[in-house]
């Protein structure tokens, strides 16, 4: 490796997209969803959730495992894992490299997970304690894990550069993407990114219950309103969305198509009673050499809580000025993903700077008087060059993260 | 005299692990290596402890490690079932 100041340097952009989430699967599916703007949230099918106080949730339309997993991967692996490798295989088909003739150790998979396999984990423990240990898989030995996703695409992909997880809830997907640009910068070629979460199981929604943070609201429509004066908590929702991020000159070489650059990013963690996704804000900006005025669109985090709300829209206002940029959160439509949300989120702001159309915030009608953010609302917003986007999450326990897009030039 | 045969070897590989879809399960695989037909140790293990709940019975997990194909692997399992049916 020659110049290590210039592969500090490296540029690392966006050249694949896989997504697997409420309102669509599949790439084109989810996006044209996304910019109809209409809730994709509802009754939970995946079990029966009747006796919970909370009976919505967002969850992935249409997926038939067997299409997505090989046989031998379905004894072995969780929903989250499943869906993860559907989007991981749209995403390196989508970017068009061809992983097999790349240097053994140049590509490598770093994701985000916040539950691991839950419902996988659920299942072994109720064979356990009604069955007994002879009854538990073999497969629980990794099925559970954090890691499963990261593992099994880097099995299926062929992919034996330094791998990695990150657990960080919400922030997941935009730290996995972090230290998938710092292996970059490290001589790597090309990381599979994103995040992915599902635990739409019993056990999984007691644990989503116990974080209190969760809509009581029956009704789609209004279950999950972030920045509005009448929010009341949050949808839970699976899925989210896996990248492919790859060195500037290589995918330049190879004459891919790009998305956009991963220009800045920033992690804070909030200080006692202190939030900080302020400033994780302003230092993701000054990492890509931008200024507030650069932003052209902001995928804030949303959280759906009144205070939450205020604080985020605060940071935006002291940012950018009341009212200063358009922001938008399509997580309204799919419900909050854990790690897979903030990945979604990289993901339809890359398709936001392609397309040049900011897509809405389904359900909240206009900001809360408190929230002075320009929501877009309604419709998509066209007309105004987009050049760069600020994507904000929030991880629950205190995790901020922001990455700064730029378009591809 | 209980006895297990490939063909039910496989239908458990099947059920326990799952099948690759470059393998032929059904051909003449008496002597390939579970390795070559897409099963490592954990499918293995997975698959073990199916036949040791099925017929409560317990290997030895060094010897049954050892096998390396279905010969080698049934010869265990078939051993075993007859030295219970002597009992």
């Amino acid at each position: 490796m020659s110049g290590t100041v210039s592969v500090a340097r490296a540029t690392a952009v966006f050249t694949g997209i896989g997504i697997a989430a409420p309102g669509g699967l599949g790439t084109a599916t989810w996006w044209a969803a996304a910019l109809r703007g209409r809730t994709a949230v509802g009754a939970v099918t995946r079990f029966d959730a009747s006796g919970y106080p909370v009976r919505l949730a967002g969850e992935v339309p249409g997926f038939t495992d067997e299409e997505h997993v090989p046989g031998r991967l379905l004894p072995q692996t969780d929903r989250v894992t499943r869906l993860a490798l559907a989007m991981a295989k749209e995403a390196v088909d989508d970017c068009g490299a061809d992983l097999d003739a790349l240097p053994e150790y140049a590509a490598s998979v770093v994701t985000a997970s916040s539950a691991g396999g839950f419902e996988f984990g659920q299942r072994e423990l109720q064979a356990l304690w009604h069955q007994g240990s002879k009854h538990v898989s073999a497969y629980q030995a990794f099925a559970w894990f954090n890691a499963a996703n990261t593992g099994q695409l880097s099995i299926r992909h062929g992919t034996r550069g330094a791998s990695g997880v990150l657990v960080s809830e919400q922030a997941g997907g935009l730290d996995a993407a972090a230290q998938a640009r710092r292996q970059i910068r490290k001589g790597s070629r090309l990381v599979v990114t994103g995040g992915a979460d599902s635990a739409l199981c019993p056990w999984g929604w007691t644990a989503h219950l116990a974080d209190g943070l969760l809509s009581t609201v029956d009704d789609p429509q209004r279950a999950y309103l972030p920045f509005a004066a009448d929010a009341g908590g949050h949808v839970a929702g699976e899925g989210g969305a896996m990248l492919v991020l790859e060195d500037a000159d290589s995918a330049r070489e190879r004459g891919a198509t790009v998305y956009g650059s991963l220009a800045g990013y920033a992690a804070t963690f909030d200080g006692g009673t202190t939030p900080r996704l302020g400033d994780a804000a302003r230092l993701a900006l000054a990492d890509a050499g931008a200024q507030p005025g650069d932003v052209d669109v902001v995928f804030a985090d949303a959280a759906g809580q009144r205070a939450a709300d205020r604080a985020e829209a605060a940071a935006l206002a002291a940012l950018f000025g009341p009212y200063g940029v358009p922001v938008t959160a399509p997580k309204a439509m799919t419900g909050r993903l854990l790690a897979g949300g903030s990945a979604l989120d990289l993901a339809a702001a890359l398709l936001a700077l392609r397309d040049q159309v900011i897509p809405p915030t389904p359900g909240t009608g206009q900001p809360a008087a408190d929230c002075p953010v320009d929501l877009v609302t309604g419709a998509p917003r066209r007309g105004a060059p987009l050049r760069c986007a600020l994507v904000l999450a929030r991880g629950r326990g205190g995790f901020n993260s922001a990455v700064v897009l730029r378009a591809a030039p | 005299m209980e006895r297990l045969e490939l063909s039910d070897l496989v239908t458990l590989l099947r059920e326990c692990a799952g099948e690759e879809e470059w393998t032929d399960l059904d051909g003449d695989i008496l002597d390939t290596p579970f390795l070559d037909l897409g099963y490592d140790s954990l499918a293995i293990l997975q698959t073990t402890g199916r036949i040791e709940r099925d017929h409560t019975i317990t290997f030895d997990e060094e010897a049954i490690d050892a096998a390396e194909t279905p010969r080698q692997y049934l010869q265990l399992v078939n051993e075993l079932l007859a030295a219970r049916a002597v009992v």
